[in-house]
């Protein structure tokens, strides 16, 4: 399959290079069609989210209420911070326009004349880049009043975070762009319903809205027959760790952990095998080498392996890898980025990274094995967010499928001499 | 505190947002970028410029990491030592930088040069072991290349 996302086309960010490879045709084609086809486009192609969930996309836009009388908003999330991820950047950098067409598009189809990107604040120079291709984009009438002379108008503004991994998160995201803290949010209500200022918001990841375009130009069907047909269409997949070629591959979905690693990404350095594979991202739960036979990425075959396609950011560690070290940087990140709203993450990823130290150091004990079971079991479905959970998995993967790393970590047992008295 | 121009930017960011307290972040920006830091003269002021508590301008930025309550190095090295950097050898160089600038993570040097810090993943695992210096991203890393950036900066 032909990149789509990310084509190998020179200049491709320049608007003019992008009108030449038909950019924002699509956008032209949906001002033709009805709001709600496009929607409809959208729901039949089974697009599904890529920032993390595979939430059908069509299928969120239907939640915005068609007759209100408070502003609608779109939330493009850019905030790209879950390790193991690097994806987004790439649209920023190589194709921002495409990602431009594709909110446009999804303003129309729900009917929102206001959409914030926000992007992280460590990207301030891809914020830059960003902002010249919309300052672009306005300059030619494809963003703002009476877009291509139809009565349809959108405002786009570029938001940059200021450090902070829990800004992803939807409500968080919303709150931080409302001037707050970064502070998730109790659901319900949903942002369909109360979204950023009180008013009805979708929030969709930078990638997801960047195939909007595509499925618009040529059709939901076409879409449809891309790669896995319950989590189709073009992934952008970020490999990284022990393999000699990094970088992000776009690919159908659906292909096989192994022809990632060993085709796309030049295979593991020096020949050695694989002792691990993070399939999606830092919170998704690490995968034994010796299990990736058969394992896609899509979210079915994800799922029945027993991991998620989260944020497609592959982690491949190699067989002298020290899981032990890697799981407690784990630990210590999302101890570090916890919010503090909720007791059991607050407190439990702070008692999880103590203990993962001691693994570290082997100082630790056999029963710390089943405390740290017992204090993620206790964190994942407890919060506010599912930072919580994403703490929580990494701890009970690695706990399932490499207990032994763990029992190789505890101090040797001091045998206690029972010295009753021999009568 | 702030340049004129800068003001004539706030004002045209306020058509942007329903409200003016969403200018926060984005405020907080000029004044870091301006003074290179935020020190509580400068909380106060961006707080009666939007007209929030002073109390909301300390929240944010403390909440926030990218935001400098406290004068901080010249040249701000932050290097990521997150899994995919830790898996490229991210430890190497952390100790090679804390060796050569004689200081540790998390530290300014007295002549207010340099300051270290460990950061979280910087969205650049492909091209990992990495840092950044201000918004300049340097990436796949080697304590050769290390010293020829810093020997670079003046
Ligand atoms: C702790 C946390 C961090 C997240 N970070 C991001 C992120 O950086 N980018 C992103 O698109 N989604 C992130 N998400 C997921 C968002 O909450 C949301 O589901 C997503 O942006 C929806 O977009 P999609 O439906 O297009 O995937 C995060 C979720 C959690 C719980
Ligand atoms: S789960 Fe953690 S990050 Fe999420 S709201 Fe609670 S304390 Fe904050
Ligand atoms: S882990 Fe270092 S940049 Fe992602």
């Amino acid at each position: 399959m032909e990149n789509i996302i990310l084509p190998n086309i020179p200049d491709l960010h320049k608007i003019d290079v992008y009108e030449l490879h038909g950019g924002y045709k699509a956008l032209r084609k949906a001002l033709e069609m009805k709001p709600e086809e496009v929607t409809d486009e959208v729901k039949k192609s089974n697009l599904r989210g890529r920032g993390g969930a595979c939430f059908p996309t069509g299928l969120k836009w239907t939640f915005m209420p068609k007759q209100t009388m408070k502003p609608k908003y779109l939330c493009v999330n850019g905030d790209e911070s879950e390790p193991g991820t690097f994806k987004d950047r790439q649209i920023f950098e190589f194709n921002p326009h495409l990602l431009i067409e594709g909110t446009l598009i999804a303003c129309y189809a729900m009917g929102i004349h206001t959409a914030y990107i926000y992007i992280r604040g460590e990207y301030g120079k891809w914020v830059k880049m960003m902002e010249k291709a919309l300052a672009d984009a306005y300059a030619k009438r494809y963003v703002g009043t009476q877009i291509l002379g139809t009565g349809f108008s959108t405002e786009i503004v570029i938001h940059k975070g200021a450090g902070a991994y829990i800004c992803g998160e939807e409500s968080a995201l919303m709150n931080s762009l409302e001037g707050e803290r970064g502070y998730p949010r109790v659901k319900p209500p949903f942002p369909a319903q109360v979204g950023v200022w009180g008013c009805p918001t979708t929030i969709n990841n930078v990638e997801t809205i960047s195939n909007v375009p595509h499925i618009i130009n040529n059709g939901w069907e076409w879409y449809s027959k891309i790669g896995a047909p319950k989590h189709p269409g073009p992934i952008l997949v970020g490999v990284s760790g022990h393999v000699n070629k990094p970088g992000v591959y776009e690919m159908p979905t659906g292909v096989p952990l192994l022809d990632i690693i060993n085709k796309y990404a030049g295979g593991v350095i020096d020949g050695k095998s694989i002792k691990a594979v993070i399939p999606g991202g830092s919170s998704t739960p690490i995968l034994r080498g010796d299990q990736l036979d058969g394992v896609c990425m899509d979210a079915d075959s994800m799922k029945a392996a027993g991991s998620a396609v989260g944020t497609a950011g592959v982690i491949v560690m190699d067989e002298d890898t020290d899981l032990i070290q890697v799981l407690t940087r784990i630990a210590k990140f999302y101890y570090h980025e916890s919010c503090g709203q909720c007791t059991p993450c607050r407190e439990g990823t702070g008692w999880l990274w103590k203990i993962m130290k001691k693994f570290e150091r082997s100082e630790a004990r056999k029963e710390d094995i089943d405390l740290l079971l017992d204090i993620a079991n206790n964190v994942e479905g407890n919060t506010i967010c599912a930072l919580g959970d994403a703490a929580a998995w990494p701890i009970q993967a690695m706990l399932r499928r490499f207990r032994d790393e763990f029992e190789k970590r505890v101090k040797p047992e001091i045998v206690r001499v029972e010295t009753g008295a021999v009568a | 505190m702030l340049s004129q121009e800068k003001l004539q930017k706030i004002d045209e960011l306020k058509k942007k947002y329903p409200t003016t307290k969403a200018l926060v972040l984005p405020v907080l920006w000029m004044m870091q970028e301006e003074l290179g830091h935020i020190s509580t003269e400068a909380m106060k002021y961006v707080a009666s410029l939007l007209s929030v508590p002073y109390s909301h301008i300390f929240g944010v930025v403390t909440f926030y990491t990218m935001y400098q309550s406290k004068p901080i190095g010249k040249h701000h090295v932050e290097v990521c030592t997150n899994i995919s950097c830790l898996l490229r050898g991210s430890g190497k160089i952390v100790n090679h930088l804390e060796k050569r600038l004689g200081m540790k993570m998390g530290e300014t040097s007295k002549d207010m040069k340099w300051t270290l810090s460990e950061v979280e993943c910087m969205g650049s695992c492909g091209t990992a072991p990495m840092f950044c210096i201000g918004e300049e991203y340097h990436e796949n890393l080697t304590t050769e290349k290390v010293d020829k950036i810093l020997d670079g900066l003046k």
